[in-house]
């Protein structure tokens, strides 16, 4: 590889002469060729004369035991030397683009067999009610593709961006942050765009989920996924059982937070404090819990909604809202060794209060745009565990529940509106059973098949059928616990 | 006021001469470097070792018990090659520790003291689970350990200069012993020079090359692919015309593969310890050796 870079060097070398050549003699031209004969031999001859050394230092090293014993030092410094040689050998990336940053890129599909038509996706009860948090469509369609870039800066610093790249052709930056990589004493701060440390699988990246779709609760109460832009400032204690806290001010720019895009505001429109322990019980089984907060301040949430005559009008929800998650993660493997059986159980359970104004019918389309005090308690949770009973293969069964539990509306109490020009918002306890089976070629692909039973709507159950691929080429980063 | 400040002082002192004292504390991401380091450091060092013989390096959970670890540690030694790529990062830049950061002293990575093999000309993950800056398993070839352990001796000097004297000496100690037993190995094993064997995973490469033993196929399809029922059916073919001496597999390995080839061909198959803990007497680095050899002899007796 050396030898051929020389080369290379060589050569282009000779075809910058060999341009200037028109402007030359004859007798100037043979004095450059024998320069570059010259130079060509000389090269060749450190080259002879490196490898030579190479061979040599690699001797020493074999027997830098013995030399250990009487000059360490020395042999510490052959050895290292024999590995700067064979690493130069090895032809290793060199040059500029050795610094490019590590690039991964996630491909997934599915196709869709659904009973219910999934434009008409909602989840009684609770807002929002369809858009991002539905399922995937019927038929053939091309998931989100994920690219990742992400490098050390320097000393201090890592970078990282993650673009979404969708299937309708329009790109969304999903993560991008920057982190801190030496502050010492187990402190960690990262600041950009990043997905929430509120519970468990709302920091998990689409491509690493164990089901196609996220738990009901976390589409219900962070909008599947919530990415703020903001700052987290993370610790983690000086004890051998892990204990981590943290916390999180962002800009609100989302749901649970909003208007879309984030008030124009000093400050912070969403806060998150968070606490993370973990251990290991003997070497089969290692497990983490979490609690945590989340405090946004929600202004202009949209939704859509029939109303008793009808007429499809746009609500509007301003207030506060709280949201408390506890939850955990337990795996286990036969000393802990995955690679043959393994088997992981993951269960969060959420709880939300919000209160604030409702405004019905902003755009005054049916009975005119009227405004009453809005109060809800909801909660909810799921369960899954996911067994690989053999290398490759593994079968998860998730369960969800819902509760939309008691929503005061100040125009229904006033007598303003009825129950009846609120529908979604009428009392629902979601449920929804889910099956799948997946099989991996290794740990860069994977295919799943997966049933679901949802009765997230009133009036039906939508039973699903999907079947999925994700893949992931180039450097892939390891995965969290 | 003076006696205050006096007192102030005195306790920072203390509290100085307290972290001088107390022992370096170390985290090996394998038992055979945390063996290594025990070898070296002694009573000077609290070791903990994050996998063990029972898992396999390449696939380990980045597990909130060893972030808590990493995060307090004072050093860091793994064997790196991407070994593993697949762990280790997250545990670094979770853990909040600028010592053991990469390039920093408290950071050492056995793979820089030795030569490789089994660099890949082209990458591609066609060809399975590869690593680019080489094979990583070479403390597999206890001359790769004498590198590493002359490279190590060096660098606990230099992190826990107080005790560099003590490192040097013992370093010395066992290197001396070290060269003397594989003198003694390499004498008992060599009548193994030439065997065919067959292995699981690509992890004797460098084992396979000291004691002179070759290599006529692996279990694995690809390195890092599970054996398929086609491809044993294949090996198992090729050993009924040319049948292998012994089949090899690491404690870590899923043994149903090298026992149905070996049930179907009559090669028997020998389980090595690989590192540390792996067999009852694996128990450090010369019984690692000792074992190892004694298996590979029984087996072919």
């Amino acid at each position: 590889m050396f030898r051929s870079i020389l080369f290379g060097i060589t050569f282009a070398a000779t075809l910058c002469f060999s341009s200037l050549a028109s402007a030359v003699t004859n007798d100037e031209l043979k004095e450059l060729r024998e320069q570059v004969r010259q130079l060509k031999e000389q090269y060749e001859k450190r080259i002879g004369a490196l490898e030579q050394r190479l061979q040599e230092a690699e001797r020493a090293a074999s027997q830098a035991g013995t030399v250990a014993a009487k000059a360490s030092a020395a042999a510490d410094q052959a050895a290292i030397k024999a590995v700067q040689a064979t690493a130069q050998a090895s032809g290793r990336a060199s040059g500029e683009n050795a610094f490019n940053p590590a690039v991964s890129l996630i491909l997934n599909g599915t196709y869709g067999s659904l009973s219910r038509d999934p434009s008409g996706f909602r989840i009684n009860g609770f807002v929002p009610t369809g858009g991002e948090v539905g399922p995937p469509n019927r038929g053939f369609s091309l998931g989100e593709s994920e690219l990742m870039l992400s490098a050390n800066i320097d000393p201090n610093f890592r970078g990282t961006l993650i673009a979404a790249l969708s299937p309708d052709d329009s790109v969304a930056v999903e993560e991008g942050y920057i982190q801190t990589l030496g502050l010492s004493n187990g402190l960690t701060i990262k600041a950009g765009r990043f997905f929430s440390a509120v519970g468990y699988q709302n920091e998990i990246h689409a491509h690493a989920w164990d089901f196609v779709d996220a738990p009901l609760v976390n589409k219900v109460f962070l909008g599947n996924q919530f990415a703020d832009d903001g700052v987290q400032l993370k610790w983690i204690a000086p004890t051998d059982t892990y204990l981590a806290l943290g916390l999180e001010a962002g800009r609100g720019r989302k749901f649970p937070g909003g208007p879309d895009g984030g008030r124009s505001k000093n400050g912070f429109g969403s806060g998150t404090l968070f606490a993370h322990v973990g251990g290991d019980i003997g070497s089969s089984t290692a497990w983490k819990l979490g609690l945590s907060h989340l405090r946004t301040s929600p202004q202009n949430r949209t939704y859509e909604d029939s109303d008793s005559t009808g007429t499809t009008v746009t609500n509007s929800i301003n207030g506060a809202s709280r949201l408390w998650v506890v939850g955990g993660v337990l795996k286990w493997a036969p000393n802990g060794n995955s690679s043959v059986t393994n088997f992981k159980l993951q269960g969060e359970y959420f709880r939300r209060s919000e209160r604030g104004d409702q405004i019905y019918d902003t755009t005054a389309a049916s009975l005119g745009t009227q405004t009453g005090s809005y109060r809800t308690h909801q909660s909810g949770w799921y369960a899954q565990g996911v067994y690989q009973f053999m290398p490759q293969w593994r079968l998860g069964y998730r369960h969800d529940r819902l509760n939309s539990g008691a929503t005061t509306l100040g125009l229904v109490d006033s007598g303003a509106l009825t129950p009846a020009d609120f529908p979604i918002l009428a009392h629902h306890q979601p449920t929804r059973n889910t099956l799948m089976l997946d099989w991996s070629g290794s740990e860069f692909s994977r295919v799943r098949l997966q049933f679901a039973r949802d009765r997230s709507r009133f009036d039906a159950t939508d039973n699903q059928v999907f079947l999925q691929y994700i893949m992931s080429l180039g450097a892939h980063g390891a995965h969290a616990f | 006021m003076k006696n205050r400040l006096n007192f102030l002082l005195g306790v920072c002192l203390g509290l100085v001469m307290l972290q001088a004292q107390a022992a370096m504390k170390v985290v090996a991401c394998e038992p055979e470097w945390g063996a290594l380091v025990q070898e070296i450091a002694a009573d000077k060092a609290t070791v903990y070792v994050a996998t063990t013989a029972f898992q396999d390096p390449h696939h380990i959970e980045a597990r909130p018990s060893l972030i808590a670890r990493v995060r307090n540690a004072d050093f860091l030694i793994c064997t790196g090659s991407d070994l593993e790529a697949g762990w280790l990062p997250l545990l670094l830049t979770q853990s909040g520790n600028r010592g053991i950061q990469p390039g920093s002293p408290g950071h050492f990575e056995a793979a820089q003291f030795v030569a490789r093999q089994e660099i890949p000309q082209v990458l591609d993950r066609a060809q399975g689970d590869i690593h680019p800056g080489g094979n990583p398993h070479f403390h597999t070839d206890p001359r790769n350990v004498t590198k590493v352990a002359v490279a190590l001796v060096e660098r606990l000097a230099q992190v826990d200069t107080a005790n560099a004297v003590f490192y040097r000496g013992r370093g010395k100690t066992f290197l001396d012993r070290w060269q003397a037993a594989i003198l003694r190995w390499e004498q008992q094993a060599a009548s193994l020079k030439g065997i065919p064997v067959v292995v699981h995973h690509k992890e004797w490469t460098y084992l396979q090359a000291w004691l002179g033993l070759h290599e006529v196929g692996s279990l694995e399809p690809k390195p890092g692919v599970p054996p398929t029922p086609a491809h044993l059916a294949q090996l198992l073919e090729r050993m009924q015309r040319q049948p292998a001496r012994i089949i090899i597999r690491s404690a870590y390995n899923d043994p149903k593969a090298s026992q149905f080839l070996s049930q179907r061909s009559g090669i028997p198959a020998v389980l090595l310890p690989y590192t540390i803990g792996g067999t009852d007497k694996a128990t450090d680095l010369f019984g690692l050796f000792d074992d190892t050899i004694a298996r590979l002899l029984a087996a072919v007796k």
